[in-house]
């Protein structure tokens, strides 16, 4: 029994994946049947999900065991409910609350997490002497770095006018840019290509075993 | 999708249907294009292979089925060498589908490794919602965070968690990440503000974001960056596996990208030459 259902996902593997792949020719049924049913899906494991992997674990098992040791978890239990009510149009303003209070920590908390990780550590990272490498290749890798990073800082100051000097240095900035913006590409194209192989060895291998999986 | 073309444009089906063959074929006959390890995977291959036997590390599974083709055999290889060292791995997730992840990886590696034992080798703690304050909450006390393993068995019943109450008892850290949460929420926190060292693996898309924490301030200790960064780890473990078999076929819709864009090029350019000399 188990080697029909493995066998049977693998045939809905190769249906839903040629269905997807039919909308590279032109819009079909077939494309619109797979993506309804993946939208559908996915709602449906997520609400799951939340309920037996969120809500009963972390609430409501605390609460029934020992709510004299858990009533603290009733808050965000109410403010969840609070939340709820946007569902409501006449009680939507109760759900403002929690949503203040969700807008305010989060900005409390990940306000000092990135001003530590990535503005004074990134900068900490740049003061470096560009010079105190053991071979040319570190050493031009480092001053790279550290022109880089002031030409494409200088690029983003607006408040005087790009000529001159200046205009010099923040065209160098838009060169490196340019350059970064190249590399992401390519690790996009890289990923991207990355799902097709992932495709083609399930179809390849697990399906027709022409190649070993 | 099939909108019209003028005599000027290709088809992009063509571009589609080129692809599809550029990659099929590598995938059935193999090329065997050379494999150049890059300074990053080597110093997430050393972090791991200096590290002494019996140590304690965290593999963080933090992705989903989505991510796979990328993600998945760089965990394989990053698992088998931290068996191999015999050090022990403590999984914990922060996406949900991250547990399933972590366990079909280490089922690919049970019949390698008969005497890794679950509870003394591998534990499996699980995922826990919540992301970055969750990772606040394991700094400070991770048995209050994780009390059970997967399966519901009390903490105090695994013998590799003896010992493990915050991240100071843990070696290093090593995030395979698809998004937020992930490494980004482990170099904040498990880095940059308990001090650990951190490393991980992540998808072509994220690596432009994430590479800038490997620097002088080692916020990150390497990084494995998509599926090429997963076939120079298994290079680097002389055990190649589904990533080295992908990296011919990436290697040619590579160069199948660059001639379009060529051709494209020298398109645009005869046509705007022409139109000049219309005009």
């Amino acid at each position: 029994m188990e080697h029909f259902f493995s066998i049977l996902g693998i045939w809905l593997g190769v249906l839903f994946t040629f269905a997807i792949f039919s909308f590279l020719y032109k819009d079909n049924p077939f494309y619109k049947v797979a993506e309804q049913i993946f939208v559908g899906l996915s709602a449906g494991y997520w609400f799951v999900y939340t309920i037996f992997f969120i809500l009963i674990p972390n609430l409501f098992d605390p609460l029934s065991q020992d709510i004299g040791a858990n009533w603290i978890k009733l808050f965000p239990a109410a403010l969840g409910i609070m939340m709820l009510m946007r569902l409501i149009p006449k009680t939507e303003w109760v759900s403002r609350f929690p949503i203040a209070l969700i807008i305010g920590t989060t900005s409390g908390i990940f306000f000092l997490r990135y001003l530590k990780s990535d503005v004074i550590n990134q900068l900490t990272a740049t003061m470096i002497n560009p010079f105190a490498g053991s071979d040319l290749v570190t050493i031009i890798g480092q001053l790279m770095l550290v022109v880089g990073t002031i030409t494409g800082v200088i690029y983003f100051y607006f408040s005087k006018k790009h000529e001159g000097a200046f205009g010099v240095t923040a065209k160098i900035g838009i060169y490196f840019l340019m350059i970064s913006f190249g590399a992401a590409f390519g690790y996009t194209a890289m990923a991207r290509i990355s799902l097709l192989i992932g495709r083609l060895q399930f179809l390849l291998g697990d399906w027709l075993g022409i190649i070993s999986p | 999708m099939a909108e019209k073309t003028t005599r000027k444009q290709i088809d992009r089906r063509w571009i589609f249907l080129f692809m599809f063959i550029g990659v099929a074929l590598p995938l059935i006959f193999t090329i065997g294009f050379p494999i150049e390890t890059s300074e990053n995977s080597e110093i997430v291959y050393d972090l791991i292979d200096n590290t002494p036997s019996g140590s304690k590390v965290i593999l963080s599974f933090d992705y989903d089925p989505a991510s796979m083709p990328e993600l998945h055999p760089m965990a394989k290889a990053v698992m088998r060498h931290c068996f191999r060292k015999k050090i022990k791995v403590i999984i914990t997730a922060l996406w949900p589908m991250g547990v399933q992840m972590a366990e079909d990886t280490f089922s690919q590696l049970t019949a390698d490794f008969p005497d890794v034992s679950y509870g003394r080798d591998y534990v499996n703690m699980g995922f826990k919602a919540g992301g970055i304050v969750t990772l606040q909450a394991m700094g400070k006390n991770f048995r209050e965070v994780f009390p059970k393993d997967m399966n519901g068995t009390p903490i105090d019943e695994l013998p590799i968690m003896n010992g493990i109450n915050n991240f100071d008892n843990i070696d290093f850290i090593l995030a395979f990440s698809a998004g937020d949460p992930g490494i980004k929420q482990w170099v904040q926190i498990a880095h940059d503000t308990y001090g650990r060292t951190v490393s991980g693996g992540v998808t072509g898309v994220s690596a432009p974001a994430i590479i800038p924490y490997v620097n002088e301030q080692k916020q990150l200790t390497g990084l494995l960056a998509g599926l090429k960064a997963a076939a120079e780890y298994e290079r680097l473990t002389k055990e190649p596996g589904s990533a080295t078999k992908g990296m011919d076929a990436q290697s040619v819709a590579h160069m199948i990208i660059i001639l379009f864009i060529v051709i494209g090029n020298i398109n645009y350019w005869r046509n705007k030459a022409k139109e000049k000399r219309g005009a």
